[in-house]
Parts: C-alpha cells; sequence; structure tokens
C-alpha cells in the first residue's frame, strides 16, 4: 500500500475558523494571489497552461487552453463565471470546499480575474447550498475589508467584483451556456455552440465558466507552481500526442452502499476498487459490487469486473463509460435491481431535460416511460431494442442536441444494456413487479 | 395597492448596480418575493416587470420554467421540506423516507399540511449524497435523516 496522501484542498477541513480570512492567511493563504499580482496576466495563464490542469465540471478540459480563446486586446468588459451549480447526482466536493474553505476558491477567482482580465465575477450558486450562500457573503465581506476585492487590489492597477448569484433549482443551469441564460434572467436554455462563451458569453460579452475546485486548484498552482503539480497524479500518455495527462488530486466523492460515504482527495488515477476498499470502508453489509458509477449517473457504469480502472480523465471512457465527469463514484450492491437503478437514472434526465432538442425531450421521457413499464412487470423485449435505439441517437456525440445532457441520459442507458443486459431480460421474462415503492406527484 | 412593499422594491433595485442590464435580476427578485410572500403572484409578477423594464411575459416565462417558484394558488407553507430521490439517496432509503413521510402527513409531494405548517417536495440530487437519505428544510441541508427527524425537523412531530 502507498503511503497515505497528504491532502491539499482539504487540507483545512475540520480545522476550527477555517472560514475566516484570518485563519486563511495564517496559513499561508492569499500567497499565489500576491504571486500572481507580480507577474503580468499573461505569465499567470502560462502558469496555468504548463501545469496541465484540466477542468474538475466534468469535461475536463484544459484550462488554460480555454483562458486563451478570449479574444487578445478586448476594451470591453470580460465576465467570469463560476459554476458552483453542482446538481449531477453524487456530487458535493463543491459544497464541502466552499462550505470548509472559502477563501481557497475566492483566491482562485480572483487569480483567475486577474489572468483573463475579467471586469465582473458572477459566482452562479445552486439555490440548495444555503449554508456555502451565507459563508461565501460572509468572506467575501471579509475580502473587500482587506481589499483582495474591489478597486485597485493590493496596488495592483486590477480591480473586480464578485456577485453571488443564486440559482432556483434546475440541473441545467450547470451547463456553462444554460448557466448563461438564468444568470441573464432567462429560461436556462443551453445556446447553440459555436460561438463559445469566451468569444460571446454573459451578456453577449466574453466569458470564462469555471468550475468550483478547478479555481481551487488555481489558487495552489499559483502558490506552489505548475512543476509541483505535475508530480501529482498520472502523466500524458507518451503514445497519444493529444493527451493532456491527468495530473493534480481530485475530490472524489464517495456514496450509496459503502460503509463510510463521504469526501476524499486523491491523486488523479486511483482505482475505483481502491477508493471503495481503501477509503469508504469497502461495501456495505459484508455484500460485493454490483455497478458503480465512476462519476456522476451520466457517465454510465462500470460492472463489477471493471473496478480495477483508474479514475483519471482516460480510464473510464477505456471501460466503455462516458468519462470521469465529476469523479462521483456511487456503489451498488448485489442486492440491488438494476432495473430500478436505471428506471431512477432515466427519470431524473426525463424531470431535468430542458425540452428544447426534440430528441432530447422525447428520448428521454419516453426512457422513463418504458422503464417504469418494465417495473410494473409490463415489459417486453421489444422495449429493449426501444431503449437502446434511444440511447444510440441522442446526444452531441450522435449529433442531434445542442447539449450534453443527452449524452448524460444515453449513457447509463448503453451501459446496462451492454453489461446488465441478461439481468433485464430475467425481469421481464419472470414478470415480477418492482419492490421499490414509488411516490409521485399530486399534481 | 401593490403587493410588493416598499422595502421589497428597494431590496430589489438594490442588485440593478451588479448587472449590465436590469433583467438580470429577474431571479434575485423572484426569490426575494418567493420569501417574503411565500409565493409569486400575477400581480407581483406585473410589479416586477414594472421595476425591471420587462413584459410580464418575460418574467412569467423565466418563471414558468423553474419549478422553484409558486402561484397564488399553490402558496408555500410556513417550512419548505424537499426529500431527495436521486440515485444515492434511493440506494440508502430515499424512496421509503418519502413515502413514509407523505403517509405520515397525508399529502402528495408539492402538497403542504392543512394547517399550512409544512410543504413537502421531491428534490433530484440535493449534492449532500455522504449523507444519504437527505433533506432541505427551505436553503439548509440535513444529512442522514430518518422519518422521526423528518417529522420533528419540519414541526410535525408527535409528542
Ligand atoms: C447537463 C450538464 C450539466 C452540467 N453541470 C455542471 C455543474 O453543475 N457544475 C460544473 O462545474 N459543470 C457542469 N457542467 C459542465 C459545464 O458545462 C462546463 O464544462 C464547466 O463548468 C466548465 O468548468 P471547468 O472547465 O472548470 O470544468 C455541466 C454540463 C452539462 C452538459
Ligand atoms: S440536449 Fe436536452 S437539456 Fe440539452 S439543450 Fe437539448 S433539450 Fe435541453
Ligand atoms: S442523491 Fe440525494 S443528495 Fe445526492
Amino acid at each position: 500500500m502507498s503511503e497515505a496522501f497528504e491532502p491539499i484542498l482539504l487540507r483545512r477541513v475540520g480545522k476550527p475558523n477555517n472560514t475566516s480570512i484570518d485563519t486563511y492567511m495564517a496559513d499561508g493563504g492569499y500567497n499565489g494571489l500576491k504571486k500572481a499580482l507580480a507577474m503580468q496576466p499573461d505569465e499567470v495563464t502560462q502558469t496555468v497552461i504548463k501545469s496541465n490542469l484540466r477542468g474538475r465540471g466534468g469535461a475536463g478540459f484544459h484550462t488554460g487552453s480555454k483562458w486563451m480563446f478570449l479574444p487578445k486586446g478586448y476594451t470591453g468588459p470580460i465576465y467570469l463565471c463560476i459554476n458552483g451549480d453542482e446538481s449531477e447526482p453524487g456530487t458535493f466536493n463543491n459544497r464541502v470546499i466552499i462550505e470548509e474553505d472559502p477563501h481557497q476558491v475566492l483566491e482562485g477567482i480572483v487569480i483567475a480575474g486577474y489572468a483573463t482580465r475579467a471586469t465582473t465575477a458572477y459566482f452562479y450558486l445552486r439555490y440548495e447550498y444555503g449554508r456555502c450562500y451565507r459563508t461565501l457573503q460572509k468572506a467575501i465581506d471579509e475580502m473587500y475589508a482587506k481589499n483582495f476585492l474591489g478597486k485597485n487590489i493590493l496596488g495592483s492597477g486590477y480591480s473586480l467584483d464578485i456577485h453571488l448569484h443564486r440559482g432556483a433549482c434546475a440541473y441545467i443551469c450547470g451547463e456553462e451556456t444554460g448557466l448563461i441564460e438564468s444568470l441573464e434572467g432567462k429560461r436556462a436554455w443551453p445556446r447553440i455552440k459555436p460561438p463559445f462563451p469566451a468569444i460571446e458569453g454573459a451578456f453577449r460579452r466574453p466569458t470564462i465558466v469555471n468550475n468550483v475546485e478547478t479555481l481551487a486548484c488555481v489558487t495552489n498552482i499559483l502558490d506552489r507552481g505548475p512543476e509541483w503539480f505535475q508530480t501529482i497524479g498520472v502523466p500524458k500518455d507518451p503514445n497519444n500526442p493529444r493527451d493532456a495527462g491527468s495530473y493534480g488530486s481530485k475530490l472524489y466523492c464517495i456514496s450509496g452502499h459503502v460503509n463510510k460515504p463521504g469526501l476524499v482527495e486523491l491523486p488523479l488515477g486511483i482505482t475505483a476498487r481502491q477508493l471503495i476498499d481503501q477509503h469508504a470502508g469497502g461495501v456495505w453489509k459484508d455484500r460485493k459490487a454490483k455497478a458503480v458509477v465512476p462519476g456522476g449517473i451520466s457517465m454510465g457504469f462500470l460492472s463489477a469486473d471493471e473496478l480495477d480502472t483508474p479514475l483519471d480523465f482516460n480510464g473510464p471512457g477505456r471501460a466503455g463509460c462516458l468519462g470521469l465527469g465529476t469523479a462521483a463514484v456511487i456503489v451498488i450492491d448485489d442486492h440491488t435491481s438494476m432495473v430500478d437503478v436505471l428506471y431512477n437514472t432515466c427519470r431524473f434526465f426525463a424531470h431535468e431535460s430542458c425540452g428544447q432538442c426534440t430528441p432530447c425531450r422525447e428520448g428521454t421521457a419516453w426512457s422513463a416511460k418504458i422503464l417504469h413499464r418494465i417495473r410494473q412487470g409490463e415489459g417486453t423485449m421489444e422495449d429493449l431494442q426501444k431503449l437502446d435505439d434511444i440511447s444510440k441517437t441522442i446526444g452531441t456525440i450522435p449529433g442531434t442536441t445542442i447539449c450534453g445532457l443527452a449524452d448524460g441520459a444515453a449513457w447509463p442507458i448503453k451501459n446496462a444494456l451492454q453489461k446488465f443486459r441478461p439481468e433485464f431480460e430475467e425481469f421481464i421474462r419472470s414478470g415480477r413487479k418492482s419492490e421499490m415503492r414509488e411516490v409521485v406527484l399530486a399534481h | 395597492m401593490s403587493v410588493l412593499s416598499e422595502g421589497l422594491r428597494q431590496k430589489i433595485r438594490d442588485h440593478f448596480s451588479r448587472y449590465p442590464n436590469k433583467q438580470a435580476v429577474t431571479l434575485p427578485a423572484l426569490h426575494l418575493v418567493q420569501q417574503e410572500l411565500k409565493c409569486v403572484p400575477t400581480e407581483a409578477v406585473e410589479e416586477v416587470a414594472e421595476l425591471l423594464d420587462l413584459a410580464p411575459a418575460q418574467i412569467f416565462d423565466t418563471l414558468s420554467f423553474y419549478g422553484f417558484f409558486r402561484d397564488e394558488d399553490r402558496p408555500l407553507g410556513k417550512k419548505r421540506v424537499w426529500i431527495c430521490r436521486s440515485l444515492p439517496c434511493m440506494l440508502r432509503g430515499g424512496d421509503q423516507l418519502l413515502a413514509e413521510v407523505c403517509e405520515k402527513l397525508h399529502v402528495s409531494p408539492g402538497d403542504t399540511t392543512p394547517n399550512g405548517e409544512v410543504t413537502i417536495e421531491l428534490a433530484e440530487c440535493l449534492g449532500a449524497c455522504d449523507g444519504a437519505p437527505c433533506i432541505l428544510i427551505d436553503d439548509e441541508l440535513k444529512l442522514n435523516v430518518s422519518v422521526e427527524d423528518v417529522l420533528r425537523l419540519a414541526g410535525e412531530g408527535h409528542e
């Protein structure tokens, strides 16, 4: 067994008064910002490029490259949006770092703002995170008092305001252009891309959208340097020139049927099995894992034979999953019916589809209806064929929808049919009904 | 008579300087209204529209997209309790919790108890799966809850 990993992003969790600016600074906080302000903005971007940091919000996009997409020499306003909508089932890492160490995130926002020459930052926070909202508001007030925000930050000539903006309980507001529409006061209908937000985003101005955890990584990269960041995680694949590697540590959320659900920080590349056995107390009730979600339900399922898959940016894809996603690992034990599990994911996406693309709106609604029918003991083998058709035709990968929600809806279906088909066939043949209770809306 | 008090109007106007246009104040304004009135009545939609220099239809379009807002026919109870039913909570008894709470309170999700105390809602992942099953009361998460906990926290415990 390897030595215990010394947490970076989670190093201040559980410490007394960890949300106050004084304890944060006593622990070395805001050194990254001071170092950044001593550089030119472009040098800060270069530092982030060199670190090979990839976005933690789900898509794994190279952070520094995204910042480079901003138009050069633009003189109008540039916006930075912080994506704190965190709604992918299984995911709670943004909540924990905000509640336990808000300044680490806020420092990263000012650094990113400086590098991108952003004039205003909008922190889009899901409504459910009321405690985060109050913690952040207090921390932001402390920053203004110390001139880490506001006009001419620490005499650098750079000015920035951060405004908190609360969502209203809709998953699609996490998709970056849905977020922008929602921020603008409209329904959160994702936009057709291109143009990408870096060219035309919030209020039709160049905009960068980054996840909360990504920005916390930026803080540490500026403080400790890009070389340090690259000592952690999985290096680039020398045989694949397009691989950007999986550098840094990752906040892995572990939930479901384990003895110790929770958040752990580990170098990218830990396997699902190691996570479950060494960091989550193993599968509960002495049972075995039947399936494991590698990164939020949109990513699909690993089967019991695939638990040695490394959870880096490439591993889940090699096992037929959509990707690493949010690294939210959900463990499903061998007493659970995959029919119930798949119904739950299909119902989720049917509920959360914004409805503007026909394949997504109809495909998610029908897949939930079909699974419901199967659960009632009224499914047929043809239903499995219909599910298969839906899973192969909706999404940005087949090219039929505007955003990736539909790919996320398709993947659990696809993986369930590939990896657990006999269980579905047996269930349908038996004519059994699901034993799970279901409560429906009154209206 | 307007439904929005002067205090509430001022709180809405206080948001104007944060955004390049007034339309962006739509969500903050709707939150403020619902917090105070327990719903967003039609008159309030019209008054918010006037404050933000928008057509009422624009406010209504946004409001109706988010299942979060209630019209005057279905105002919220004193407390709003959201019970999570997404996969990690389901795996640890979320559906059972929801079913039992609804049974005990004789309500369906979306309903408010007849005494106006509590509205029960179904939620998708609340971002607290480390404490599944979990609930949200107004905007505070409560982790690892039992049926008794929910009834007590909702002020509906049977002492
Ligand atoms: C349906 C959908 C939901 C998403 N939800 C979130 C979310 O809650 N938080 C997040 O950071 N990114 C989410 N994303 C990804 C964002 O679109 C975007 O890629 C990300 O915020 C970029 O930040 P990063 O590069 O720092 O990861 C979602 C994407 C899709 C398609
Ligand atoms: S894919 Fe689905 S969620 Fe995304 S824009 Fe289209 S309808 Fe909306
Ligand atoms: S599934 Fe219930 S909080 Fe995530």
